[in-house]
């Protein structure tokens, strides 16, 4: 297994330093951790949920919650970096509940861009199906495998047939990452086009954590 | 699920091809369910037996499989595609042999959202349920079911989202229903994944429907209940 597939799969357990634990997706792991040392946010701990919860947002919140329970008397605070994430508010009121900070907005999409110019963006973008540096890493896990199209690619048209483009939203610069998102846009028969994000309201996030 | 080794479809008893349709359903083999169809409407079976107690009995099996996780959204698209392939030689013939009519229902994909996958398997379990469906697509504006509603006359809308920034448009229809007050004319049904039912009553909604069978049965259910309450509302006129 890839340090990729074991964050897909299984997630990242913390390390037992500092006073507040940064409770994430899979799929941010990296960019937590690069934006942790690059910042020297020596308070901060990083524990991960499998990221291909994100292919099944239903079972999002109650993960969550096992994990707020099981960390917190280890630490002063946990931050959760998940946004809703198709869970329909039930995320948030999760951690309303649990009285725990998340991040606000949609979806990685939304706060990779920035979550406002994402949303004014998104009545003219709704025919675009975004990809991250993770996702485009993890194309076959998250896309091909769940959606059957590696054993069934004349279904490609009944998922992909609305879209039009494919958004690599590009968190850093890496050349073969992006002919790799470009050859995840022409398999699904779609436009590519490529948008350097960096970390967007990610880094803002974390920064108040 | 099915042994293709050499079965012939058309050697099968009446029984043995009706179970045999049920396999080819949930394997998602369009080809045979279009055959085995043919067979048995050659065999005088009516159009509305073999929609009932081939096709969509099979394909309940499948949302079953699906609703506790046996089956995943490739395999009921495989399905559902052998399912319309079926239903394209029984449409037209359901109509000219007076099928029962459950009602009519109107349903589209709320604006802004492109997803149809939840919607099409609703519009189709649906017409196998004896319901006319005016399927309008994807991106639907409140104007567009406005217009639908008023040339259709539907016994229901339903609608669905699969976005969490798209969901909140369902109720700038319901809203838009209850102004011009005609919201208590129709059954209001949504669905979509990020919704549950604690949304759906918060924004007016009638039911939301977790799954196309679902779906289904409570379109019948508010369907008998409008049905039951305007028999009442004649007898007390009458009285």
């Amino acid at each position: 297994m890839t340090p990729d597939d074991i964050l897909t799969r299984k997630g990242r357990a913390p390390e037992g330093r500092g006073k507040v634990l940064a409770l994430a997706c899979g799929a941010l792991a990296r960019e937590i951790g690069a934006l942790i040392e690059a910042n020297g946010w020596d308070h901060l701990d990083l524990a991960c949920l499998p990221a291909i919860l994100h292919n099944t947002p239903d079972a999002i919140p109650a993960r969550v919650e096992e994990a707020v329970l099981r960390h917190r008397a280890a630490y002063a605070r946990i931050f959760v970096v998940y946004a809703d994430c198709g869970t329909g508010g039930r995320l948030r009121a999760t951690c309303d509940r649990l009285g725990v900070e998340m991040i606000e907005g949609p979806h990685c999409y939304a706060f990779f861009e920035g979550t406002d110019s994402f949303l004014a963006r998104a009545e003219d973008e709704f025919r675009a199906f975004y990809l991250t540096d993770f996702l485009t890493r993890q194309f076959e896990a998250f896309v091909i495998a769940p959606l059957g199209l590696d054993r069934h690619p004349e279904l490609r048209d009944m998922y992909f047939g609305h879209y039009k483009k494919l958004v690599y939203q590009a968190q850093t610069d890496d050349a073969a990452l992006t002919e790799k998102a470009r050859a995840c846009a022409d398999r699904l028969g779609l436009a590519f086009e490529r948008r350097f994000t960096g970390y967007g309201d990610l880094a803002r996030a974390l920064a108040r954590a | 699920m099915a042994d293709d080794d050499e079965i012939i479809l058309s050697e099968l008893e009446d029984d043995d091809l009706v179970q045999q349709m049920m396999d080819d359903l949930y394997d998602g083999m369009k080809a045979e369910i279009e055959e085995s169809v043919n067979i048995l409407l050659e065999r005088g079976w009516t159009p509305y037996d073999i929609l009932t107690k081939a096709l969509v009995a099979g394909m309940t099996i499948v949302g079953h499989d699906f609703r506790d996780g046996i089956l995943f959204v490739p395999e009921v698209l495989l399905a559902a595609n052998a399912m319309k392939g079926g239903m394209a030689i029984l449409k037209p013939l359901l109509t000219e042999t007076g099928a029962p009519k459950m009602g009519k229902m109107v349903i589209g994909t709320v604006k802004g959202d492109i997803h149809d996958i939840g919607k099409n398997l609703v519009g189709m379990m649906m017409e196998g349920a004896g319901f006319e469906v005016i399927d309008l697509g994807i991106n639907n504006a409140v104007e567009s079911y406005l217009e639908a509603m008023e040339a259709e006359q539907p016994d229901i809308l339903g609608m669905s989202a699969l976005l969490t920034t798209t969901m909140p448009y369902m109720k700038v229809v319901i809203d838009t229903l209850v102004e011009k007050g005609i919201r208590d004319d129709y059954i209001v049904l949504v669905g979509g994944a990020p919704l549950n039912e604690e949304f759906g009553r918060a924004i007016g909604a009638d039911a939301y429907c977790r799954d196309a069978a679902v779906a289904v049965e409570t379109a019948k259910e508010w369907v008998a209940r409008k049905h039951n309450r305007m028999a009442g509302m004649q007898q007390a006129a009458a009285g």
